[in-house]
């Protein structure tokens, strides 16, 4: 009886856990603010961007090897959204007790060996992660800068096709900044993906 | 085993793992009638996923003489069918459990097809009869998993 209790409280502790995490922002909602370390071991802030437009959050992290398929396209990304006044973050919230691939070692590694031209933060409380409701990995956010206020414009995935990038389609990320660049908003601005469940602290 | 028999089961696990579009998947879900359907979506690429497919072979062993199956749905790269995804289930050897690879671009398309409430990350676990449903983003232990299959089938009666 003891063990059917048992069985019953974690398959509902389960489910409690799942509505949990299913909070964050939605397109339309203000940004969280977020101070973080990158590589360098300086501190990034939302606050740092406030003569851009607007910001690309990418949480993604080492291991993930959806994130991997990412890596390049990221970085051809974050130039091209950078030019248009959108530079690109990407942060890891990661649990390296659990990954420890994705530690901040070896995040400063990966930035290196990549040559990164981004800021490789790291979400080491996971509230980050958790105020946006970031659910996998890569897992994008774009936020766009209106009168010192951050707004989430679009939430999803990078493109439509992980595995090949010769086949990619549709630039969701990319088409988002652009309209928003030039003061439209982005005719898609919610998508899902395939992708790493957040490595969560125990 | 006669040797009939052991290349029968060696074909079986070699090609029985087919690439299928979510269209027939759904069709096989829905022509099951009373039978009971827990399909896993998983990776070979996805260590959580890699971790809790054991306590789907035991499932499918337990309740093996009863109407329903396991499959799991593979979200590999159709590309890697045969050298990733073949090779890893005939490692494992999970008899009992009908495994497909999903052969679907565009994720943004398909997965609200599966569930509306799916974030898109894995492993995620579909339980269906019939009209009823159970979908979540859950990472099972056997106990879990068994709990979690008895519940669905007792509250459906």
């Amino acid at each position: 009886m003891k063990y059917v209790l048992t069985m019953i409280f974690a398959v509902v502790s389960l489910m409690a856990q799942q509505g949990a995490t299913s909070a964050g922002v939605v397109v339309g909602d203000l940004a969280p603010s977020f101070r973080l370390k990158n590589v360098d071991g300086k501190f990034v802030a939302l606050d740092d961007y406030r003569t851009s437009k607007g910001l690309v959050v990418v949480f993604t992290c080492n291991h993930c090897p959806y994130s991997v398929k990412y890596e390049d396209r990221i970085i051809a990304l974050a130039a091209e959204t950078s030019r248009l006044g959108f530079p690109l973050i990407a942060i890891n919230p990661n649990d390296p007790v659990k990954v420890p691939e994705d530690s901040y070692e070896n995040m400063k590694v990966r930035a290196k060996e990549k040559g990164f031209t981004f800021p490789y933060i790291v979400d080491e409380t996971q509230e980050v992660a958790k105020q946006y409701g970031a659910k996998r990995t890569p897992h994008v956010f774009v936020l766009l800068h209106n009168g010192g206020a951050w707004q989430v414009a679009y939430v999803g995935a990078i493109d439509d096709n992980a595995n090949d990038p010769d086949k990619v389609e549709s630039r969701f990320v990319l088409d988002a900044v652009k309209s928003l660049a030039s003061g439209a908003k982005p005719a898609v601005s919610q998508t899902k993906a395939i992708g790493c469940t957040i490595k969560w602290k125990e | 085993m006669s040797l009939f028999a052991s290349l029968a089961l060696v074909a079986a696990l070699t090609s029985g793992v087919e690439e299928v579009r979510l269209h027939e998947l759904q069709r096989r879900l829905a022509a099951g009638k009373d039978t009971t359907f827990v399909v896993n979506f998983w990776a070979t690429w996805c260590k959580p996923c890699v971790e809790e497919l054991p306590a789907f072979d035991q499932l499918s062993r337990k309740h093996a003489s009863e109407p329903m199956k396991v499959i799991l749905v593979s979200l590999d790269n159709p590309t890697e069918r045969e050298t990733k995804v073949v090779p890893f289930l005939k490692r494992r050897g999970y008899e009992l459990c009908d495994a497909v690879v999903l052969n679907e671009p565009k994720p943004h398309l398909w997965i609200d097809r599966v569930d509306q409430s799916w974030s898109g990350s894995i492993p995620a676990t579909l339980f269906i009869r019939g009209e009823r449903r159970l979908f979540g983003e859950f990472q099972f232990s056997p106990e879990l998993l068994e709990s979690m299959f008895t519940k669905f089938q007792t509250e459906g009666k």
